[in-house]
C-alpha cells in the first residue's frame, strides 16, 4: 500500500464518519483541556499564596515574652513569663546594630465611643515603626507621632471599618472620641485592607504605646516587632537579642523569637501541600482523561473489526492493517490534542482577562504530560484492538465480534 | 488436462463450540483442476463454508496440507499468505462486505490500492469491469444507495480487479431475490467460461446442479462428488 493511499484511506474514514470523528476529537480535546484547566487552578492558587506571603514584608522578626514551649499552637503565641517585656526592653533592642526598626506592641480590647455610638474593638498601642513594619498606609491624616515611645499623647489612628461605623461619611480627622473612658483625637485613617497575619486591620484603633500603657494600666508588652537592616543576619540578631534581654532580665532567657525563617518553614509547608494537591488534581484529571480517550479509541476500533477482516481477506497484510489504524488514530489524537491545548490556553487567557487578581497559569508540565498521555493512551488503545483483529484469521475478524 | 489449482490432503479443522470440540472438517482430500466449476452443497454446519474459507486462506487448517497452484500454503508466513490471497483469489461473500463509507469504485478498487496500483491505473482496471457487470453508472454511489443485486456486482467487481485464478463465492445469492440471484449466477458462469476456477457454496439445489462438479458435505466429510455429464456450461 502506498503512503498517499494510506493517508487517503484514513482521511476518508475521518471525513465520512463525521459524527464519530467529532465525538472522538471532543473526547480527546476535553480530556486535555480539563487537565490544563484543573492544573491551572491549582497553580494559580499556589501563585496567589506566594504573592500574599511576599506582601508580608521582608526580614521581620517577632519577640514574644515567655519561653515558647513545644506544645504546638500557631503564630500568635501567648507565652507566660514571670518577667514581662517592657518598652525599655524594646528601646534597648533598637540599639542592636543589625536592627533597623523596632515596634513594641501593647494590645487589648477597649470600648471606643463617639457621640451615641460605641464599639468594643482591639486597641493597639505602638509607635510609628509599626506602620512601616506592617506596611500600613493611610488614606487620610498622619501616623502616630515619633514621640510615642516616650510620652503619652491623646491621638489615635482608626481602621477603615471602625471609622465607617462611628462616623459614617462625616469627617473623622480632628474629632475627639473616647477610648476606654479617655479622650483621644483622631489624626489618621488607615486605608482599607484585608486581614494581615490574622489581624483584621479594618476593625481596630491604634494609639501611642505610652497612652496604651496608661490606658491598660500595664507596662507589659504583647510583643515586639523588628525589622533587620539586611537579609541573612537573623542568627546573629537573634543571639544579640537574647543577650540584651538576658542582661536586662537578671540573666534569664525568657523570650521567644519568631523569625522570617520560622515563618518561611510554615510557609513552605503550605506551599508544598498546595503543590502536592496540584499534583493530585493533575493525576486524577489525567487518569480520567486517559480512561475517556482509552474507551472511545477502543470502542471505535473494535467496532470496525469486520473492516479489518475484509482488508485482510482482500490481501492486506497484518502490518498494513496496523499501519492504517495507527495513522488514523495518530491524526485523530494529534488533532484532538491541538484543539484541547488551544481550548485550554484560550479559556485561561480569557479568565485572566476577566479576573486579573487571580493568577491562573497552566504549568508547562501539565501541557506536556496531558499531550503525551493523550497520544500514548489514544494510540495504544486503537493499536491494541486493531493489532489483535489483524492477527486473527480473516474469517474470525470478518464476523465482527 | 489442466494442472491442479487446489490440492488439500487430509485436512482437519476443529472448532471449540462451548465445551465440545466440533470436528468441522474431517480428513478432507480434495483436488480441483484449473478452470473447474464446482458447487459445494450440504446442510448448515456441514463444514462447506469452512472449506471455502480455508481454500480462500481466510482460515487455516489444524492439520493436513493445502497446496494452492504451486505454493504449499500451510508453511507460509503471514506476509506471503496475504500476497497469495491478493494475487490469486477473489472472494464473494453472502452479505457482500462492502465498506459503507466508500463508494462503489473505492470499494472495488481496494485490492488494487493494497497492491500499490496508481489511481489512474485503478480507474483503467475497475471501469471496464463495472461496464461488463452492467453497473458502470453506479461508480460513485455509496453502498446504501445501491440495490442488493448491484451490491453483489460491486463485490464481484472487487473480486475480479486483480484478475484472480480462483473465484470463491459463499452463498452469493443468499441475500438476493430470485431474479438478481439468477443474474449473479449467470455472471459468475460467464467468468468461469473465460477460464476462472469457480467454487460456489450454496444451499440452493437448483444453483448447485448447474456446476460441472458437485460436492456434497455432511458432518465435515465430502459424501458425494459427482461430475455431471451435461452441465449447462458445457452447452
Amino acid at each position: 500500500m502506498r503512503l498517499s493511499d494510506n493517508y487517503h484511506y484514513c482521511y476518508l474514514a475521518l471525513i465520512r464518519h463525521r459524527i464519530r470523528t467529532i465525538l472522538l476529537l471532543l473526547a480527546v480535546a476535553i480530556g486535555v483541556t480539563s487537565v490544563l484547566l484543573l492544573t491551572s487552578l491549582g497553580e494559580g492558587a499556589r501563585l496567589f499564596i506566594t504573592q500574599e506571603f511576599s506582601n508580608l514584608g521582608n526580614q521581620v522578626m517577632v519577640v514574644l515574652p515567655g519561653k515558647k514551649e513545644t506544645t504546638g499552637g500557631s503564630v500568635p503565641i501567648y507565652g507566660t513569663s514571670p518577667r514581662d517585656l517592657t518598652i525599655e526592653d524594646a528601646d534597648a533592642l533598637s540599639r542592636i546594630s543589625t536592627i533597623e526598626q523596632t515596634a513594641p506592641i501593647i494590645a487589648g480590647t477597649a470600648l471606643v465611643s463617639y457621640q451615641g455610638l460605641s464599639r468594643e474593638v482591639i486597641t493597639i498601642g505602638s509607635s510609628t515603626a509599626f506602620f512601616h513594619i506592617r506596611n500600613l498606609s493611610l488614606s487620610r491624616g498622619q501616623m502616630l507621632p515619633q514621640t510615642s515611645n516616650v510620652r503619652a499623647s491623646a491621638v489615635c489612628v482608626l481602621g477603615f471599618k471602625l471609622k465607617q461605623q462611628l462616623f459614617g461619611n462625616k469627617t473623622a480627622i480632628g474629632q475627639w472620641l473616647k477610648i476606654g473612658g479617655q479622650r483621644f483625637r483622631v489624626i489618621g485613617l488607615l486605608e482599607e485592607r484585608g486581614e494581615s497575619m490574622g489581624l483584621d486591620m479594618r476593625d481596630m484603633v491604634i494609639i501611642p504605646i505610652r497612652s496604651a500603657e496608661s490606658l491598660f494600666n500595664a507596662p507589659s508588652l504583647f510583643r515586639i516587632l523588628l525589622t533587620l537592616k539586611q537579609a541573612g543576619s537573623e542568627a546573629y540578631t537573634e543571639q544579640q537579642i537574647r543577650a540584651v534581654i538576658a542582661k536586662r532580665h537578671d540573666g534569664e532567657d525568657d523570650i521567644s523569637i519568631v523569625s522570617q525563617n520560622a515563618l518561611l518553614t510554615s510557609f513552605n509547608k503550605i506551599i508544598s501541600l498546595v503543590t502536592m494537591a496540584i499534583g493530585a488534581i493533575a493525576a486524577i484529571s489525567l487518569i480520567v482523561a486517559g480512561f475517556l480517550i482509552m474507551n472511545v479509541s477502543y470502542v471505535s476500533v473494535s467496532r470496525r473489526k469486520s473492516e479489518i477482516g475484509l482488508l485482510k481477506a482482500l490481501g492486506a497484510s497484518q502490518s498494513e492493517v496496523k499501519r492504517l489504524f495507527l495513522t488514523e488514530s495518530s491524526i485523530l489524537v494529534g488533532l484532538g490534542v491541538m484543539i484541547g491545548i488551544s481550548l485550554g490556553y484560550s479559556v485561561v487567557f480569557i479568565a485572566t482577562q476577566v479576573w486579573p487578581n487571580f493568577p491562573l497559569s497552566i504549568p508547562w508540565w501539565a501541557t506536556v504530560s496531558s499531550a503525551l498521555l493523550a497520544f500514548i493512551v489514544g494510540i495504544l488503545f486503537s493499536w491494541l484492538p486493531a493489532s489483535i483483529a489483524a492477527k486473527q484469521d480473516p474469517v474470525i475478524a470478518l464476523r465482527g465480534y | 488436462m489442466a494442472k491442479s489449482a487446489i490440492k488439500i490432503t487430509e485436512g482437519n479443522k476443529t472448532y471449540l463450540m462451548g465445551e465440545q470440540p466440533l470436528h468441522v472438517l474431517n480428513n478432507i482430500n480434495l483436488t480441483i483442476e484449473s478452470g473447474d466449476y464446482i458447487s459445494i452443497m450440504g446442510p448448515s454446519g456441514s463444514g462447506k463454508s469452512t472449506l471455502l474459507n480455508i481454500i480462500g486462506m481466510l482460515d487455516q487448517l489444524d492439520s493436513g496440507t493445502y497446496q494452492l497452484l504451486t505454493s504449499e500454503t500451510t508453511t507460509l508466513s503471514e506476509e506471503s499468505r496475504a500476497q497469495l490471497r491478493r494475487q490469486h483469489i477473489g472472494f464473494i461473500f453472502q452479505n457482500f462486505h462492502l465498506i459503507p463509507r466508500l463508494t462503489a469504485f473505492e470499494n472495488a478498487s481496494l485490492p488494487l490500492m493494497l497492491a500499490e496500483k496508481t489511481l489512474s491505473k485503478r480507474h483503467q482496471i475497475v471501469e471496464p469491469i463495472f461496464k461488463q457487470l452492467g453497473i458502470a453508472h453506479r461508480l460513485n454511489h455509496l453502498p446504501q444507495q445501491l440495490s442488493g443485486g448491484q451490491l453483489q456486482r460491486v463485490a464481484i467487481a472487487r473480486a475480479l480487479v486483480m484478475s484472480p485464478n480462483i473465484l470463491l463465492a459463499d452463498e452469493p445469492t443468499g441475500n438476493l431475490d430470485q431474479a438478481s440471484g439468477h443474474e449473479v449466477i449467470e455472471l459468475l458462469e460467464q467468468l468461469n467460461q473465460q477460464g476462472i476456477t469457480l467454487l460456489i457454496v450454496t444451499h440452493d439445489k437448483a444453483i448447485g446442479k448447474r456446476a460441472k462438479r458437485q460436492l456434497t458435505m455432511v458432518d465435515g466429510q465430502i459424501t458425494t462428488d459427482t461430475v455431471s455429464q451435461t452441465s449447462k456450461s458445457d452447452e
